[in-house]
């Protein structure tokens, strides 16, 4: 029984839709990042005279260079604490049992619905009462609001469906609950500390309004927050070159993150939700 | 090196006793196996002794000390488990030497238990590997050598042997006999529902049902005197007979109770005499299942090889002295072989 | 229970609460407690400026009605704002629309995944780029692409004889709401077809086997095995593209600044939080947003008996 022909066909003009529509923008943004003065006004669907100008521009004047490394610093921090706090974590939540561990789960599970703006004001105040306005560990620290609990559901989980047996001879050599998460624990969590680190990442890189509420200064700014807020003098002299030369820099490393590791990424969004 | 204690021991999770009242006593060094249904409370009593379970009522004593507020590594115990609960990141070598890192013990004193275990169950070739590289009877043997390296005062398994093949828990059980005579005074605690491995093993068997213990004694002890129809039942392979109706009432009983290897079989002449339903030849011996009048379907035990077909008619006779006679509560009416 | 407990599950229970504390600190700096001061502050008179001192002022941010005298009067606060209710409005409109289409385009991406095909890796692959891409980006790539004067896809639609004039896309208050979802439908729709493609994939294989055997046309198939089999998946699916559509911000905030036809609960709220220094204003409406979502969530919790515990599995 072969299918027929026009059904491969429809199926496979289905598939190129799907993927035409996905990749378009983003070609179209690289298309533009190559192109300066005239060229940038006219419509084109191909490269005519890629040009780096850009490119140079934006990495050599002004503050995107450091703007790239803020971002880099905060969710590489982020990444840090939120999976050192969220193993530990975890490891409460799916072994032990004791009293309110699903009054906990709960809460925690809640937390990652909050909306963002519905901490940002009493947030704002307690940024300035530690003194890290316009800091940027005031982003690492917000940041925790969305990070931490998701990775702490998606290592919960995990953990939980680790054999119990292993951490019973754990006990009976002796180990204590540090000690079990260190030795026993960790070494084998690395497939599910690589996917939450790897959101997470995705995440702290990505986010707008905290950075645009709680850092004030340009050489602060993380690159989100940069690229929108990149204007010409007027409405019309916006820089788009520029725009989108910065736009590609900041994305490439994202698109090649999820390339390598696809299916680390879907296997821990699908855990997030799915089994949430 | 220690006696085990139980007093008055029992176990709820919840609203739900599962173990109830249990009493026992272990001799330092005597080796008794826990044998009973699925789900009647062996693994958790295990555990209990283990530590990994709380003892809700009751007293736990290793060594005449209580034990029931004693963390698991300091009561002297080694378990082995079921699935072997190996350390999968780490290596044979590491895997054996982590109880006694926590145990703070030093560098070369811990390489030399290790060895020494390693020497003993004929494993120092693969104290480099990871347990992904071992077979399912090598991971067994490394199990074994990280509950020895302890040098515990009493050793706990949790059906050791059920992850393996037939022939290999042959071995492997004949192994865990051998270390049993060479770790003198070690005490040793086994679980199984393999009766082969309790009748084999065990100094003394505990039968537990439904989360009591129904009879404690040697295998032999068992087998000769069941304390309870449960036990006639459960202990002895094949099946004991238990007939009820005519032939039990004969006795004043509810159930009368005949092992298939105390019935003598004739074509000529017999107490009973009945039809040929099956036959099933294992070489050794031969089962032949007989559908006697009056008395209903029994199985007899004749060694060696028998030529007997289906439909023939036969004669059976009990040995009155390996009658089991049981009230319809289950407990024993008399013993006649003690006659 | 209490001294039943053995030292063993006495340890544990003191290391669990010992492990958990940092994580609990944390959060309780970071959401509950600026929650609390959020919901305090809207029914402040607080300011950007002066937050420590600030007064309880009773419900009057939310509504009050103020008497000019003469039994004349007004009634003023967000719930007699019709910039907040046109807000409100277009938060829902937004969140209904998307997702619909999220799910709709998402649904048919993941039953194309589903099938075997050559080169299906690089097509998920292919499909999951949107979602990588930051969303600020994503609203400049497409500003710039619905560009009025400039923009590729007014020429695209007038080669393609859709459109005669060209297209004020986020200018015009006629568009703006669609060019804010085009954006949207576009970045998220990956999201919705890999978990749906999750649910798909759990549908065991040879029920699909067994129906083509008895000659049930595909069609059929989908819609009474498939479809009921995946539902969970996609109501699971749905409910957190809401949540996260009713928060929306940032691609509004890029692509549409400062327009009444797209402003949504969360942009209202921040613009007067930080832009218009109504500091105690801007809090009430973000403890509304908050409310809002906090029904919608628990209401789902509930209807669906989570399974927080993961006894069932
Ligand atoms: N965590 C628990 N919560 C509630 N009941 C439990 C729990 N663990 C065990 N039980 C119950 O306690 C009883 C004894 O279980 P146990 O595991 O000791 O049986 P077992 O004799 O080892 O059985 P098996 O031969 O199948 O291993 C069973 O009825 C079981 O359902
Ligand atoms: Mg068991």
């Amino acid at each position: 029984m072969k299918t027929p022909l026009w059904k491969r066909l429809g199926f496979y003009a289905v598939v190129a839709v799907i993927v035409l529509q996905a990749l378009f923008p983003f070609y179209y943004a690289i298309l533009t990042s190559l192109e300066d003065g005239q060229a940038l006004f006219d419509v084109n669907y191909l490269p005519a005279a890629p040009d780096f100008v850009n490119y140079r521009t934006m990495l050599t004047q002004g503050v995107f260079g450091r703007q790239i490394l803020n971002s880099v610093f905060v969710a590489t921090v982020v990444v840090i604490f939120s999976l050192a706090l969220a193993v530990t974590a975890a490891y409460a939540l799916s072994r032990i049992q004791f009293r309110g561990r699903g009054l906990l789960l709960l809460t925690v599970l809640s937390v990652s619905m909050f909306p963002q703006i519905a901490v940002l004001s009493g947030l704002f105040e307690v940024i300035r009462f530690f003194g890290l306005f316009n800091s940027l560990w005031a982003l690492v620290f917000s940041y925790m609001i969305f990070t931490l609990p998701f990775t702490v559901w998606v290592l919960t989980t995990f953990m939980r469906n680790m054999p119990v047996e292993i951490e019973e001879a754990a006990i009976m050599d002796g180990a204590s609950s540090l000690t079990i998460i260190r030795r026993v624990f960790l070494p084998l969590m690395w497939p599910a500390m690589v996917t939450t680190g790897l959101l997470a990442f995705i995440h702290a890189w990505n986010e707008f309004l905290f950075a645009l509420t709680f850092l004030s200064t340009d050489s602060q700014r993380t690159v989100p927050v940069a690229i929108a807020l990149i204007s010409g003098r007027s409405e019309f002299e916006i820089p788009w070159g520029n725009i989108m030369a910065a736009s590609v820099i900041v994305t490439l490393p994202l698109v090649a993150l999820v390339l390598v590791f696809q299916r680390k990424i879907v296997s821990g969004l699908t855990a997030g939700a799915v089994k949430g | 090196m220690a006696k085990v204690e139980l007093v008055n021991v029992s176990k709820s999770y919840g609203d739900v006793e599962v173990l109830h009242d249990i009493n026992l006593a272990l001799e330092e060094g005597e080796f008794v196996v826990f044998v009973g249904p699925s789900g009647c409370g062996k693994s958790t009593l295990l555990r209990m002794i283990a530590g990994l379970e709380d003892i809700t009522g009751g007293e736990l004593l290793i060594g005449g000390e209580p034990m029931n507020d004693v963390l698991p590594a300091k009561r002297g115990i080694s378990m082995v488990f079921q699935s072997y609960a190996l350390y999968p990141h780490m290596t044979v070598f590491e895997n054996m030497a982590f109880g006694l890192e926590q145990a703070k013990l030093s560098k070369p004193e811990i390489r030399e238990r290790v060895n020494k275990a390693a020497t003993m169950l004929q494993i120092e070739p693969l104290l480099d590997r990871k347990p992904k590289q071992l077979s399912g009877g090598q991971r067994q043997r490394v199990a074994i050598g990280r509950a020895i390296t302890r040098d515990p005062r009493v050793f706990l398994f949790d059906e050791p042997l059920s992850n393996l093949d037939a022939a290999l828990r042959v071995d492997t059980r004949l192994e865990i006999a051998s270390l049993h005579e060479r770790l003198t005074g070690t005490t040793m605690i086994y679980v199984t529902h393999d009766q082969v491995e309790a009748m084999t093993l065990a100094d003394r068997i505990v039968v537990l049902n439904g989360g009591v213990i129904e009879q404690v004694g040697t295998p032999m002890d068992l087998y000769e005197n069941p304390a309870s129809q449960f036990v006639a039942g459960f202990i002895g392979s094949p099946k004991m007979n238990l007939l009820t109706g005519p032939v039990a009432e004969n006795e004043g009983a509810a159930t009368y109770g005949i092992r298939p290897e105390h019935i003598r079989f004739s074509r000529d002449e017999g107490l009973w005499i009945g039809r040929v339903v099956l036959t099933e030849r294992l070489g050794s011996d031969t089962f032949v299942h007989v559908k006697t009048e009056g008395v209903g379907m029994v199985n007899v035990r004749i060694e060696g090889r028998a030529d007997i077909e289906q439909g023939e008619t036969v004669h059976l006779t009990p040995d009155a002295r390996s009658v089991h006679l049981f009230y319809a509560d289950g407990t024993p009416l008399s013993r006649k072989f003690m006659q | 229970m209490g001294k039943s407990r053995s030292l063993l599950s006495r340890t544990r229970t003191r290391s669990a609460w010992l492990v958990l504390l940092p994580m609990l600190v944390t959060l309780f700096v970071v959401a509950a407690w600026p929650l609390g001061r959020t919901i305090w502050f809207s029914f402040t008179d607080a300011s950007l400026d002066l937050m420590a001192d600030a007064q309880f002022v009773g419900i009057r941010n939310y509504l009050e009605y103020v008497k000019f005298g003469d039994e004349d009067g007004q009634y003023y606060g967000l719930l007699a704002d019709a910039r907040w209710w046109r807000s409100v409005w277009n938060t829902i409109y937004f969140a209904v629309v998307s997702v619909s289409f999220e799910t709709l385009f998402g649904l048919v991406i993941a039953l194309v995944l589903n099938q075997q095909f050559r080169g299906r890796g690089l097509v998920r692959a292919a499909v999951l780029i949107p979602w990588a891409i930051p969303t600020i980006v994503s609203a400049k790539m497409w500003a710039w692409m619905m560009h009025d004067q400039f923009g590729i896809l007014n020429d695209m639609f007038q080669r393609l004889g859709l459109i005669s004039e060209p297209v004020a896309w986020t200018a015009s208050p006629d568009t703006a709401m669609i060019a804010v979802m085009i954006v949207d439908i576009w970045k998220t729709t990956p999201f919705m077809a890999l978990l749906i493609l999750a649910g798909l994939q759990m549908v065991p294989q040879d029920i699909y086997e067994a129906a083509k055997l008895d000659g049930v046309p595909a069609f059929r198939t989908f819609r009474r095995v498939t479809l009921p089999l995946i539902l969970p998946a996609i109501l699971v699916a749905v409910v957190f593209r809401t949540l996260d559509a009713l928060r929306v911000f940032d691609i509004i905030y890029v692509l549409t600044p400062n327009t009444d036809a797209t402003r949504t609960m969360s942009v209202y709220a921040r613009e007067n939080l930080f832009d218009y220094d109504q500091f105690a204003y801007g809090s009430a409406a973000s403890t509304l947003l908050f409310l809002v979502i906090a029904v919608i969530t628990i209401t789902f919790i509930m209807a669906t008996r989570m399974d927080l515990e993961g006894k069932r599995s």
